[in-house]
C-alpha cells in the first residue's frame, strides 16, 4: 500500500524528491529532452520524480511507480517498476493538440459542449450512461447522479466483463480477501479463464506468485501454481500444473470438481466431457484439501462463455465447499484501472453493481434488460453518454449500429471509434496521470492517484460536473424529487 | 471453428498509442490457428482467410500456432473492430454477450479476391 505520508486530503498533492532538486541546482537546463528510460541524474528544475505513483491500467493498480516527469515537455519519460503495458500507459499519456470539445466533429468551446451535452440528455426519452471503469470514483459519483435526474440507465464495462460474477455474487455468496493475504498466505493459486501474463503482468510478481509473504518465506518456491484454460497461454510457463479444459466445459469441470471435494461419486466419462483425465483431477483435489490456504483467480474466460454467471457461481461455491479443509478464497481479476470502483460507487449510490435504470424515479437492477449491450442491440436508447470506454469499436454490430444513430456524448483521452461518431466529443486529462482522485484495486482496495503533470483539458469529474449543473438549471422546475436529491 | 477473442500485451500497449493507429488495427486483425488445420486448409503464415458468423464477416491475416498451444478447432484473436464484427448481441439476459466463444466458419481468401 502506498504510504500517505506526503499527501494532501485529495490527495492531489505529488512528492519532488531532495535528489532530483538537488540535480536540478547543479545543472540547470540541462537533458531537456530526456529520451525514454533516462535517469534524471542531471535534470533540470522541470525533471520531477514523483514516488509511490499509481498506474491505473489494469486492475492491478500498482501503487509503487516512481515516475520521472519532464514537465516542460509534459511528459512521464521514466516510469520506474512498471509492467510493459503500464510502461506504454505512462509513455503514451502525453499532451497531444486536439480541441477540447467537438460538436459534430467541429470545434466548440468546453461551455458550448457542456450545454449542448445537457440539452441531449435532457431531451431524451432513455438516455443511458456507459463505461466508467477509467474515471476517478468521484466522476462516477456525478456520472450515477446524472443518471438518476435524467431517469437513464447507468451501467459500467462490468456488464461485458465479470457483470456474471456480479449476478453470481448475488446469488452464491463471496469468500473474498485483499491481495496482500495472497501475498502473505496463499501456497496454492489457481488461476481459471485468464492470461494474467498479457493481461495483468505484475499480478504474478506483486501479489500473487513470486513475492514472499509471512508464511511464504520463498516466494514461488513456497506456491504451488495451477492455470487451467482453454489454450496454452504465456501464462502457463508461471505454472507447475497446466490444466487444458474443453471450450465450454469449464461449468462441466467445476462442478465435477465440487462433487470430488464433497466425496460424491462421479462418471467415468468426465475426461471425454471435460478434457481433463481423472488423475490430473484427483491430484488438484488432494492439493486443494491439502493446502495451507488457497485461492481462485477467475478470468474472462468463465464469464464471456457458455454459462458465463453460473460458471463464475461454481467457482465461487468451489472455494466455500473447501472452506471446510483449509481458507480458501475465489477473486474475479479485474480488468480496468477502476472497474472495482464503478461496482463499488454504483453500489453504494443505487444498491446495484451495473445494470441500473432509474426510469421509475427509483433504482432497478435488471441484466439483460437495462445493461448497455442489450439496451442498444433492441435500440431502445435514444441517446448516450460515454466515459472512457469504446463500445464503437468493441461492442457487438447491432449495439454499434444504434450507436451511430443516436446523439452520443463522448468523453475520452484519445481519439477513438466512439468519439469519430459521438455529437459531442470532449477530450479530457488522464486519470492517475493528470487528474487525482480515488481508484480502487481489484480486491476491493482504495487507492488515492498521485498525478504526475497537468493537462490542459479538463478531467471527466469536472465535465461532469458541468454537465449536472447544466441539467439542472436548464430542466423544468421541479420535475421530481429524485433530481432533487442529487443535487449538490 | 470457435474464435475466442482475448488479451494481449501487444493489443494493450498498441491501445495506448491509440486506437486509430495502425499498430493497434494490425493487431487487432490478425489471427492465431492451430498449425495442423492451417495444413489441412492449405494456408501458410501471413494468409488471409475469412471469418463469417451469423452475425457479420471479416479477412484477416493467419498466423500458426503450435498443436499443444492451440487446440485443433480453436482460434484466437486479439479484441478490437474485427472481433466486434463477428460478435452476437444477444446475452440470454445477463448483459454479456457470448464474446469470448464465437463460432465462425474459416475459408482461404484467393488472391485478388480481397476488394
Ligand atoms: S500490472 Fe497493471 S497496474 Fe501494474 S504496472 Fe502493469 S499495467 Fe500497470
Amino acid at each position: 500500500m502506498s504510504d500517505k505520508d506526503n499527501m494532501t486530503d485529495n490527495g492531489t498533492n505529488t512528492e519532488t524528491s531532495a535528489a532530483a532538486k538537488a540535480d536540478a541546482k547543479a545543472a540547470p537546463g540541462a537533458a531537456s529532452g530526456a529520451a525514454p528510460g533516462a535517469a534524471p541524474k542531471n535534470g533540470g528544475d522541470h525533471i520531477k520524480i514523483v514516488k509511490n505513483a499509481t498506474c491505473t491500467f489494469c486492475g492491478c493498480v500498482c501503487d509503487d511507480m516512481d515516475l520521472t516527469v519532464d514537465l516542460k515537455e509534459k511528459r512521464i519519460t521514466k516510469a520506474k517498476n512498471a509492467c510493459v503495458l503500464g510502461r506504454a500507459w505512462f509513455a503514451e499519456h502525453t499532451i497531444e493538440d486536439r480541441p477540447a470539445a467537438l460538436i459534430d466533429g467541429r470545434e466548440a468551446s468546453v461551455e458550448e459542449a457542456v450545454e449542448e451535452a445537457a440539452r441531449i440528455l435532457l431531451e431524451a426519452r432513455y438516455p443511458i450512461t456507459y463505461g466508467l471503469s477509467d474515471s476517478t470514483c468521484e466522476a462516477q459519483r456525478v456520472a450515477v447522479a446524472i443518471s438518476d435526474i435524467v431517469k437513464g440507465s447507468v451501467d459500467t464495462t462490468t456488464s461485458v466483463c465479470h457483470g456474471p460474477s456480479g449476478i453470481a455474487f448475488q446469488g452464491v455468496g463471496e469468500t473474498t480477501s485483499t491481495l496482500g493475504e495472497v501475498k502473505n498466505r496463499a501456497d496454492l493459486v489457481i488461476y481459471w479463464g485468464g492470461n494474467p501474463a498479457e493481461s495483468h503482468p505484475r499480478h504474478f510478481t506483486r501479489y500473487a506468485v513470486t513475492p514472499k509473504g509471512m508464511h511464504i518465506p520463498n516466494g514461488k518456491k513456497d506456491r504451488t501454481v495451477v492455470l487451467v484454460d482453454v489454450r496454452k497461454t504465456p501464462s502457463a510457463p508461471v505454472s507447475d500444473i497446466f490444466i487444458q479444459v474443453k471450450p465450454g466445459r469449464d461449468f462441466e469441470l467445476l462442478w465435477t470438481l465440487r462433487a470430488l471435494v464433497n466425496g460424491k461419486k462421479i462418471t467415468a466419462d468426465v475426461e471425454e466431457l471435460t478434457g481433463v483425465a481423472r488423475e490430473t483431477l484427483d491430484d488438484l483435489v488432494a492439493r486443494m484439501k491439502s493446502c495451507s490456504y488457497g485461492v481462485l483467480f477467475f478470468g474472462m474466460g468463465l464469464t464471456m462463455t457458455r454459462g458465463r454467471h453460473f460458471n463464475s457461481g461454481a467457482v465461487l461455491a468451489l472455494a466455500a465447499d473447501l472452506n471446510q479443509y483449509a481458507p480458501f478464497v475465489a477473486k474475479p481479476v479485474r480488468g480496468h484501472g477502476n472497474v472495482t470502483g464503478a461496482d463499488n460507487v454504483v453500489s453504494w449510490q443505487t444498491g446495484y453493481p451495473f445494470g441500473v435504470n432509474f426510469n421509475r424515479g427509483f433504482p432497478r437492477f435488471n441484466p439483460g434488460e437495462f445493461t448497455t449491450v442489450d439496451v442498444l442491440a433492441r435500440g431502445e436508447a435514444d441517446a448516450a453518454l460515454v466515459i472512457a470506454t469504446d463500445p464503437a469499436s468493441n461492442f457487438p454490430k447491432k449495439a454499434i449500429e444504434t450507436l451511430r444513430r443516436i446523439p452520443v456524448i463522448s468523453l475520452d483521452t484519445k481519439p477513438t471509434e466512439t468519439s469519430r461518431l459521438a455529437r459531442v466529443a470532449f477530450s479530457v486529462a488522464t486519470y492517475g496521470i493528470n487528474t487525482g482522485g480515488t481508484v480502487y484495486r481489484m480486491d476491493d482496495v482504495p487507492i488515492t492517484l498521485r498525478p504526475a503533470f497537468e493537462s490542459p483539458y479538463p478531467g471527466d469529474e469536472e465535465i461532469l460536473t458541468a454537465i449536472r449543473d447544466k441539467i439542472l438549471a436548464l430542466r423544468p422546475p421541479r420535475q421530481d424529487a429524485a433530481a432533487d436529491r442529487a443535487a449538490p | 471453428m470457435t474464435l475466442i477473442p482475448g488479451r494481449t500485451s501487444k493489443q494493450g500497449t498498441s491501445l495506448n498509442a491509440g486506437k486509430l493507429k495502425a499498430e493497434y488495427l494490425e493487431v487487432t486483425s490478425t489471427v492465431e490457428m492451430n498449425e495442423d488445420d492451417m495444413k489441412k486448409m492449405k494456408l501458410k503464415d501471413g494468409d488471409r482467410v475469412r471469418l463469417r458468423s451469423p452475425e457479420g464477416e471479416v479477412v484477416v491475416t493467419c498466423r500458426p500456432k503450435k498443436a499443444s498451444d492451440l487446440p485443433s478447432g480453436i482460434i484466437f484473436m486479439a479484441y478490437g473492430p474485427s472481433s466486434s464484427e463477428l460478435m452476437g448481441s444477444d446475452t440470454a439476459g445477463s448483459g454479456m454477450p457470448l464474446s469470448k466463444q464465437i463460432e465462425v466458419r474459416v475459408e482461404a481468401v484467393g488472391a485478388g479476391e480481397e476488394g
